[in-house]
């Protein structure tokens, strides 16, 4: 754990990373408190309010929308939305997702083979089109957004996890927990999960950036989350109307999506490569030959 | 070989099925089926025609089975909004896509090969982590507002092409280019990594002691092991070409199968989105079967048992 900490300080790019997911975290938890009036406020004075044009007042920094609300003061408040929807699908997907891999792999029987197959359906299929299908016939409401996204990005926690079991469970100590007297359910408690969960917290990184883009373009599509709520891929949508006059009014949202799908990204191949040894230095080409 | 094709072919409509099923029981058991069909505005007596009209007075095995039997015959009922059978512009709208999808692949893949070479012939140069920042970049950034931003600037601000609509080349390039981001990152690392496994091959380095050139050896004898890798992910491109697809002709205003489903949501035309969605789905299962077919025709030493794995 020390040596993680060590790494991590040493590498700018982790540090960069983190801080801003922080950032975007925080937002998610205090935006709504801390500008949650200033974002509804419409002010026709600002309307379309240019970006670093400090006269309308510091809030308009990054400009207004085309009520003269300001920009900076929504993206903060529809953090909470979007990360949180995010965080939510990701946890869900995980925790089940996981928990199915690891008993599939430990089984094994007729059943496990035919919930493998049912994953591969799944993956097979574009899970925006799955996710668009289900809003259109339920109700697009933030929570089944969260779970149609949970079970279209499910079978890949599935798929890892089982892989990674397929290798742990013909290792000597699951044997040796085995003839300890060690049940099935002890064996995946306490010899399986601990190793699963780094390979499986690095696709939820890496996942979570998905979801993030994938909720933004529900939205953005008008079949996620639906106004008066706020998520960022629906603030572009608001934009879009107005790119060739007010560009700033679906720039700045959709940059802000970039840098945290970017920032979840970045962290999870951090942490792949620190968690690694064998990553750790790229195998030069040729070096053996 | 036959035996592979046909246990493939029973499995995807076995899939199918499923799919035409919960979509049926979705729409059934989360309210009246009415509603999908009719604004909320609609009148008692509109509601009640319309039940009758599509059979939603009928006990619901009844109306399962019957729903069962127009989608074999491809018949998913009238577009209430193009007042012709539903699969007709689904069919229209199809090779439109198929056309997006085609084009866009084949420079995804030309492209991908080269930078993918040139990236694993100095492994951390300068080129490799340009490459593999830039695919990460592509990978975090949204289609849709990539879409507008280059509209924004190609068409707004430089006044070069088109902002939507279709035509000559002109017409192509921004669909294309958006579309073309997130496949081209993913295959450029995939085209990088197995480039690196060929080139510590055995075969490669009696090559190299039989004094064949570099550029032989990458060429002539790594490239084309090194394109392996790629049939395997061509299968979960295809999957996020369509997720991209949606969003892009909605943008741009393509008439394909993503712009016609979003259409039609929009119109609360539910038979028509069936009918997408369904020839979508074995549009799917029919790519999924010729790539695997195509990985063991290609690479010997998988069987097709083990393709299918």
């Amino acid at each position: 754990m020390t040596l993680l900490r060590h790494d991590f300080l040493r590498s700018p790019v982790a540090v960069a990373s983190a801080t801003t997911l922080i950032a975007a975290a925080l937002f998610a938890i205090l935006g709504p408190a801390l500008f949650g009036d200033v974002a509804g406020k419409v002010n026709l004075r600002a309307r379309n309010a240019p970006p670093f044009d400090l006269h309308s007042g510091w809030l308009n920094i990054l400009g207004a929308d085309a009520l003269g609300r300001s920009i900076v003061a929504r993206i903060a408040v529809a953090a909470r939305n979007t990360i949180g929807i995010a965080a939510a699908a990701v946890v869900a997907s995980l925790v089940v997702g996981g928990g199915i891999g690891v008993l599939v792999g430990l089984s094994n029987g007729r059943m496990a083979g035919f919930i493998m197959r049912c994953v591969d359906i799944v993956m097979s299929f574009p899970s925006l089109l799955l996710a668009l299908v289900v809003l259109y016939v339920l109700s697009p409401s933030p929570w089944n957004v969260v779970l149609v996204l949970a079970i279209t990005r499910m079978p890949i926690y599935v798929r890892t996890a089982r892989a990674e079991v397929l290798e742990i469970r013909e290792r000597a100590f699951i044997a040796a927990a085995r003839v300890m007297g060690g049940g099935t359910r002890h064996i995946a408690m306490h010899h399986v999960v601990p190793l699963v969960l780094p390979t499986l917290l690095i696709v939820a990184g890496l996942e979570f950036a998905l979801v993030v883009l994938a909720e933004s373009a529900l939205s953005f599509l008008g079949m996620g989350i639906q106004p008066p709520d706020m998520t960022w891929g629906l603030m572009v949508s608001d934009g879009r109307s107005y790119i060739a006059t007010a560009w700033w009014v679906s720039f700045w949202p959709g940059l802000t999506i970039v840098l945290v799908a970017l920032s979840a990204n970045l962290l999870a191949n951090w942490f792949r490569g620190a968690s690694d040894p064998t990553l750790r230095k790229p195998r030069k080409v040729g070096a053996d030959a | 070989m036959l035996k592979f094709l046909l246990r493939r072919t029973l499995q995807s409509a076995v899939a199918l099925l499923a799919l035409v099923t919960v979509v049926f029981f979705l729409a059934r058991l989360t309210g009246d089926p009415v509603d999908l069909f009719l604004p909320l505005e609609a009148t008692e007596e509109a509601r009640a025609r319309v039940a009758a009209q599509y059979g939603f007075d009928q006990p619901i095995p009844v109306q399962y089975v019957r729903y069962l039997g127009g989608v074999l015959s491809l018949d998913f009922g009238p577009s209430i909004f193009q007042g012709r059978p539903a699969i007709d512009p689904v069919l229209e709208a199809f090779p439109v896509t198929l056309m997006l999808a085609l084009v866009t692949m084949s420079i995804a893949a030309a492209l991908a090969i080269l930078v993918g070479a040139v990236a694993a012939y100095r492994p951390d140069g300068v080129f490799d982590r340009i490459a593999s920042v830039v695919t990460l970049i592509g990978a975090s950034t949204p289609d849709f507002w990539l879409a507008i931003v280059a509209i924004l600037f190609f068409s707004v601000s430089l006044g070069l092409l088109p902002t939507s609509g279709t035509g000559g080349i002109a017409f192509w390039v921004l669909p294309v280019g958006v579309l073309l981001t997130r496949p081209l990152g993913v295959l450029t690392q995939v085209v990088r990594s197995s480039f690196l496994n060929a080139l510590s091959a055995p075969y490669v380095r009696t090559a190299r002691a039989k004094g064949a050139s570099t550029r032989r050896v990458i060429f002539v004898h790594a490239l084309r092991n090194a394109l392996l890798p790629v049939i395997t992910v061509a299968g979960d491109l295809l999957a996020g070409f369509l997720n991209g697809a949606v969003v892009v002709e909605t943008i741009f205003g393509w008439p394909g199968i993503g712009h016609l489903m979003i259409s039609s949501i929009r119109q609360r035309d539910f038979a028509v989105v069936q009918a997408a969605i369904l020839v979508t789905a074995v549009a799917v299962f029919v790519m999924n079967i010729l790539i695997d077919f195509a990985y063991a025709r290609l690479d010997p030493r998988v069987s097709v048992r083990q393709a299918k794995q």
